[in-house]
C-alpha cells in the first residue's frame, strides 16, 4: 500500500498568526472601554476610522506590490496597528488626521519595508510620530475628564508637570492641578490600569513574554525613583510615571510588537530597558510630553546591534 | 552678529576641520588594508576554474585586477551570481550581476573526450590549465573527470573536435538542493 | 502560548522543549505480542546508521536463524538472518531511508538455528575479550541510530568513561516500546547493563526514565533489587520532548554538555538505549545475535495498536496486519517510521523492520494537525524559546533563505538536532526544520566545492610552473643552438 510523504516534523501545534492578533485585540478592549467611559464615544469612532483606513491601505499596498491580498488581509496584523494608533492619539483628534496617520503607518511604516515581518520600525509608532511632528497642536490637546468634558481641553498631566516645574512651581503645587489624579494623570491612570489588565491577560495566555514589559517598566521606574529620591522637587516619582501617558499601553502592546523588537531573551531585556530609560529621559528633559513613541522608534534602530551582541550561548559551545 | 562673535566660531570650526582631517588622513595610512591579503581573500572566493573568460590568464590575475581596481566584480561566469555578490560584499561595493559579455553562467560541466575519434595529437594537453588530461603523443587521451573544471580551454586546440562538455555528475544532486527562490 | 496539547517546559532540567500530550496508552493495554516469522525477510544492509554492511552471501546460499549474512564495517554492524531458508536475491528494495541494498531471504518455515551458538560466560572475560565477543552479535543502537554497540563501547573504554547512561526516556508522544520492554523484561535490561559496564569499563550505570512510566519504573526497581548491583541506579526525569536526545539527556542527568562536534566519551559518559541493553542480554544468555526488536504499532489509522516483537526484515505491512490492519474510517493519512516529530514518512508499507525502527505510526489527519498556509515570519521568538539547544531558529531561517553561509555558521546550524520543536510552535507554520536540513546539505556541498577549488588551484600553479620551466628550457636550447650556429658560421666563414 502506498502513502503520501512529507518532511518531519509531521505535526505542529496549529497556532496561527490571526489567532495571536485576535487575542491582542481582545486584550485592548478594556483600554477602549475606559477611554469611552472617560472621553465619550470619540475613541470608538476613531478606532473604526483607523481600521477601515488600515485595511484599505493594506489592500492598496498589496495590489501595488502585486501580492495576493486574501491571506495577508485576513491575518489581522494591520488591525492591531490601527487600533493601537487610534488608542494612542487624543480622542478628540479630527478623523481625517487619523486617516493620514494610519495610511502612513501601513504604507510607509510597514509595506515600504516589505510587508509583514519585514518592518524595522513599529508601524503604529511611525504613524504616531508623523502625526505628532506634523500636527503638534491637535496631537497634544487632551480633554480633561470631568462633568463638562466636552468643554475643556488642555494639556496632559505630563505636559503640565514639565511646564509647571519649568515655570518654577513646586511639585506640590503642580500636583494639585486638575490634570492630576491620585496615582498619575487624571484620566490616563485608568487607561493605564486597563492596559495593565490587558497586558496581564496576554502574559497569562503566553501571547507575549515577560521580558519586554518587565524590562520597560523597570527601565522607566528605576531612574524615576532614583531621580525622585535625589531631587523630589524636580522629578516625579516612579508611580506617577508608570500610571501616566502611554506607559502601560507601550509596555504591553507597543513595545512587544515582535517584528520590530529584538530576537533573543537577553536582547529583549535590553531593548525593553532601553525604551523605559529613553522614555524617562524624554519626559524629564525632552521636547515632547510623552516619550514612549520616540523611545520605541529609537530602540527599533538599536535592534540590529542588540541582535548581534546578544546571541545566546549554544548548547555545547564554550 | 559682529566680528567678536564670528571669529571664534569660524576659528573653532576651522580648527576642528584641520584636526579631524589630519586624524582621518593618519588613520588612512595606518589602517590601510594589506593589498596582498586582499588578493588572497578575493582569490579564495573565485571558483578556480582558470578558464580565462574574465580576459585574465587565470583566477589569481583576475583577483589582482579586482584588488587594483582595474576590473569589476562582474566578470566571472563560472562563479555565477553567488561569486559576484561575494566579491562585491568583500569590497563593500554594490553587487553587480555577471556581465553576459564575459560569458554565460552554466551549470557545472566536465569535458569528455570521445576516444573513438581522438587521434592522439597531444594538442589539448598543454591547453588544460589544471593538467586534467592524461595522454601522450599517439596515445589516446582522456580527461580525469574529478580534476576537470569545465573551463573549455581544451576545445579550440582539438583538430578533430572530439571533446564534448557534459553536465558534471554531481549536478543532479546539486539541483535538488538548490535554494528555493525567495 | 496556551495551546491544547503542550506547554513549554517549566522545569530547568531541559532548556526549552515541549510538554506534549501522550498517546501511549492504547498499545500498552496489552502485553507485547510475538509476531511469527515473515515468509520473506528483507534484510537491509543499512540498518539505520547510514552505512551499509558488506554482504557475505549470494543468491542461493542456505542460511539458518543466526547465520551471519553481512559483515560489519565502520558504522554498520554484522547482520544475521532471522529465518532459516535460502537467499533469494541481493538487490535494491524500498527501505526506511528511501531505498537500499537488501538481502532477501525466503523462509522455509522450519526456523532452524545456526549450530554453534552458545551462551557467553561474560563475567569471566576481561574488557577487551568481552568487546570482541560482543562484536559478533550484530548488536547495534536500538534507539534508532543503529551504531555498532561493540564499537561504541570500545571507544568508551579507550576514552576511560566513568558513567554508562541507559536511555529509557522515550520522549516521543506515540512511541512506547521501551516502556513495554521495561515493564516486561526489566531483568534483561539490568543484565545487559551489567554486561556493558564490564565491556566499557565504566564505574557506574544510570538508567534514565521519564516520569510518565510509573509501571516501568516499578518493574525496573524490582529487577535492580533482585540483581543487587550497587553500581546501577535509576534517575527519573520530567516527560519533556526531546529529552531522549543523547546530548540533552547527558546534560540533564550529569549537568555536563558534550562540546560541539565531540562525542559523549569526552565528558566521561557513554549512552545506550535500553532496547540495546536487552539485546545484549539475550546475546550473552542464549548466544542469539540481534534478530528481533520491539516495535510500537500505533496511530488512529490502525485497528488494534500494540507493541510487537518482530523479527528484523519483516515488512511493515505484516506488522500492521497483525494489529488488525488499516482502519477505514478515518483513512490513514501517513505511514511514519518513528514518532510524529522526528519520524520519517514512508511511501510504502513494503519497507522492512530494521534494528533502528522503533515505531510504526499509522496516522490519520486528526493525529497530525493540519498545517496552515505559510505566512511570513513575525519574529515572535517562540521558536527560540523552545529550542532545546539554545539556537535562534528565526535567524537561522533568514540566513538559510539568503544562503548566508557565514550567518548559518554563526548561529550554529551544525548544532541543530532536528527535533522539530521550532516547527511545532511556529504561528506562521514555516517549515523550519526542513529548511535547516536543506541548508546543511548545501553547506556540505559548498565545503566540498571549496576543497575542490583549493586542489584545482594547486594543480594550476604546478601547471604554470611547469610551463615556465619548459619555456625556460626551450629558450636556453634556442640560445645554445644559435650560439652553435654562429660559431659554426664563424668557423666556416
Amino acid at each position: 500500500m502506498e502513502f503520501p510523504t512529507s518532511a518531519s516534523p509531521q505535526v505542529i501545534a496549529g497556532y496561527t498568526v490571526p489567532r495571536v492578533m485576535f487575542q491582542v485585540l481582545l486584550a485592548l478592549a478594556p483600554v477602549l472601554a475606559v477611554q469611552v467611559y472617560l472621553y465619550g464615544p470619540g475613541p470608538l469612532w476613531l478606532v473604526a476610522v483607523a481600521c477601515v483606513t488600515a485595511l484599505a491601505s493594506e489592500a492598496l499596498a498589496l495590489a501595488l506590490r502585486r501580492r495576493p491580498s486574501q491571506a495577508a488581509l485576513r491575518d489581522g496584523s494591520v488591525l492591531v496597528t490601527a487600533v493601537l494608533l487610534a488608542l494612542a492619539v487624543p480622542p478628540l483628534l479630527p478623523w481625517w488626521l487619523l486617516v493620514f496617520g494610519t495610511a502612513f503607518a501601513v504604507l510607509i511604516g510597514k509595506h515600504a519595508y516589505g510587508g509583514l515581518g519585514q518592518n524595522p520600525f513599529n508601524p503604529a509608532m511611525v504613524g504616531y510620530a508623523v502625526l505628532l511632528v506634523s500636527f503638534p497642536l491637535e496631537m497634544t490637546r487632551w480633554p480633561v475628564p470631568g462633568p463638562e468634558w466636552d468643554a475643556l481641553t488642555g494639556a496632559t498631566a505630563l505636559d503640565a508637570l514639565r511646564t509647571g516645574l519649568r515655570q518654577g512651581y513646586t511639585m506640590q503645587e503642580v500636583r494639585a492641578g486638575a490634570e492630576f489624579g491620585r496615582l498619575g494623570a487624571a484620566g490616563s491612570e485608568w487607561v493605564n490600569l486597563a492596559a495593565l489588565a490587558g497586558g496581564a491577560y496576554l502574559l497569562g495566555r503566553r501571547i507575549i513574554r515577560w521580558q519586554i514589559p518587565v524590562a520597560m517598566l523597570a527601565g522607566l521606574a528605576v531612574p524615576a525613583a532614583l531621580a525622585h529620591g535625589l531631587d523630589p522637587g524636580a522629578h516625579a516619582g516612579a508611580t506617577f510615571h508608570l500610571a501616566s501617558g502611554a506607559t502601560m499601553l507601550g509596555a504591553f502592546f507597543i513595545a512587544t510588537d515582535p517584528v520590530s523588537a529584538a530576537t533573543s531573551d537577553r536582547g529583549r531585556l535590553l531593548y525593553g530597558a532601553g525604551i523605559g530609560l529613553v522614555t524617562w529621559i524624554i519626559r524629564s528633559w525632552g521636547g515632547y510630553p510623552d516619550g514612549v513613541a520616540f523611545a520605541v522608534l529609537l530602540m527599533n534602530l538599536a535592534v540590529p546591534l542588540l541582535d548581534r551582541v546578544t546571541v545566546p550561548r549554544i548548547h555545547g559551545h564554550p | 552678529m559682529n566680528a567678536a562673535t564670528l571669529l571664534p566660531a569660524v576659528g573653532v570650526a576651522a580648527g576642528l576641520a584641520v584636526v579631524l582631517g589630519a586624524a582621518l588622513g593618519w588613520l588612512a595610512t595606518r589602517l590601510r588594508a594589506d593589498p596582498d591579503s586582499l588578493v588572497e581573500r578575493l582569490d579564495a572566493l573565485l571558483p578556480q576554474t582558470q578558464c580565462g573568460q574574465c580576459r585574465y590568464p587565470g583566477c589569481r590575475p583576475y583577483a589582482v585586477a579586482i584588488a587594483s581596481g582595474e576590473a569589476g566584480t562582474d566578470r566571472c561566469p563560472p562563479g555565477g551570481e553567488a561569486t559576484a555578490r561575494a566579491l562585491a560584499t568583500l569590497l563593500g561595493r554594490e553587487p553587480r550581476p555577471v556581465d553576459p559579455r564575459y560569458g554565460e553562467t552554466r551549470p557545472p560541466q566536465v569535458a569528455v573526450i570521445d576516444e573513438a575519434r581522438c587521434i592522439g595529437c597531444a594538442l589539448c594537453l598543454p591547453a588544460c590549465p589544471v593538467d586534467a588530461i592524461v595522454g601522450a603523443p599517439r596515445f589516446v587521451h582522456t580527461v580525469i573527470e574529478a580534476q576537470c573544471t569545465g573551463c573549455e580551454l581544451c576545445l579550440p586546440p582539438c583538430p578533430v573536435d572530439c571533446i564534448a562538455l557534459l553536465p558534471s555528475p554531481g549536478e543532479a544532486y546539486r539541483a535538488c538542493t538548490a535554494p528555493a527562490s525567495a | 502560548m496556551h495551546r491544547a496539547g503542550f506547554r513549554m517546559s517549566a522545569r530547568p532540567v531541559l532548556r526549552g522543549g515541549l510538554r506534549l500530550e501522550s498517546h501511549k496508552a492504547r498499545p500498552l493495554e496489552h502485553s507485547v505480542q510475538l509476531l511469527p516469522a515473515p515468509s520473506i525477510a528483507v534484510l537491509a544492509l543499512d540498518q539505520g546508521s547510514g552505512e551499509e554492511a558488506r554482504a557475505v552471501v549470494t543468491p542461493g546460499t542456505r542460511v539458518r536463524v543466526g547465520t551471519r549474512v553481512a559483515a560489519g564495517i565502520g558504522a554498520a554492524a554484522d547482520l544475521h538472518s532471522p529465518v532459516s531458508g535460502e537467499v533469494r536475491a541481493v538487490e535494491l528494495r524500498p527501505t526506511a531511508s528511501g531505498q537500499g541494498t537488501c538481502i532477501v531471504v525466503a523462509s522455509d518455515g522450519r526456523d532452524e538455528r545456526e549450530p554453534g551458538l552458545a551462551p557467553l560466560n561474560w563475567s569471566t572475560l576481561d574488557g577487551a575479550a568481552l568487546l570482541e565477543a560482543l562484536a559478533g552479535g550484530g548488536l547495534a543502537g536500538f534507539g534508532g541510530a543503529a551504531f555498532p554497540t561493540a564499537g561504541k563501547l570500545a571507544l568508551a573504554r579507550v576514552a576511560g568513561v566513568e558513567l554508562l547512561l541507559l536511555n529509557g526516556a522515550e520522549c516521543e508522544p506515540w512511541i512506547c516500546c521501551d516502556d513495554a520492554l521495561l515493564r516486561e523484561r526489566a531483568s534483561d535490561v539490568v543484565l545487559g547493563t551489567r554486561v556493558m559496564l564490564a565491556a566499557c569499563g565504566a564505574t557506574r550505570a544510570t538508567i534514565a526514565l521519564e516520569d510518565d512510566k510509573p509501571e516501568a519504573r516499578a518493574a525496573l526497581e524490582a529487577a535492580l533489587a533482585a540483581a543487587g548491583d550497587a553500581r546501577l541506579a535509576i534517575v527519573v526525569l520530567p516527560a519533556v520532548f526531546p529529552l531522549g536526545a543523547e546530548g540533552l539527556l547527558i546534560a540533564a542527568v550529569t549537568g555536563r554538555e558534550v562540546p560541539t562536534g565531540a562525542l559523549p566519551p569526552e565528558v566521561g559518559v557513554v549512552c545506550q538505549n535500553v532496547g540495546t541493553a536487552a539485546a545484549v542480554a539475550r546475546y550473552v544468555s542464549a548466544g542469539m545475535p540481534a534478530l528481533t526488536r520491539l516495535v510500537t504499532v500505533t496511530g488512529s489509522g490502525v485497528r488494534r495498536p500494540a507493541n510487537l516483537e518482530a523479527r528484523i526484515g519483516t515488512p511493515v505491512a505484516e506488522l500492521v496486519a497483525a494489529c488488525g490492519g488499516y482502519g477505514d474510517t478515518p483513512p490513514a493519512a501517513r505511514l511514519i517510521a518513528g514518532g510524529s516529530l522526528t519520524g520519517r514518512a514512508l511511501a510504502t508499507d513494503a519497507v522492512p523492520v530494521t534494528k533502528g525502527l522503533n515505531c510504526v505510526l499509522v496516522a490519520t489527519a486528526a493525529d497530525l494537525p493540519w498545517r496552515e498556509a505559510q505566512v511570513p515570519c513575525i519574529r515572535c521568538g517562540d521558536c527560540a524559546a523552545v529550542c532545546p539547544v539554545a539556537l535562534l531558529p528565526q535567524q537561522l531561517h533568514r540566513a538559510a533563505r539568503a544562503d548566508d553561509l557565514a550567518g548559518l555558521a554563526r548561529f550554529g546550524l551544525t548544532d541543530c538536532i532536528e527535533c522539530g520543536c521550532c516547527d511545532y510552535v511556529c504561528p506562521s507554520a514555516i517549515p523550519l526544520t526542513a529548511g535547516f536540513r536543506a541548508a546543511r546539505e548545501r553547506q556540505q556541498l559548498h565545503e566540498a566545492e571549496r576543497r575542490r577549488a583549493v586542489e584545482t588551484k594547486a594543480r594550476y600553479e604546478r601547471h604554470r610552473r611547469r610551463q615556465g620551466e619548459q619555456a625556460e628550457a626551450e629558450r636556453r636550447a634556442f640560445e645554445a643552438a644559435r650560439r652553435r650556429a654562429q660559431s659554426d658560421g664563424a668557423g666556416r666563414a
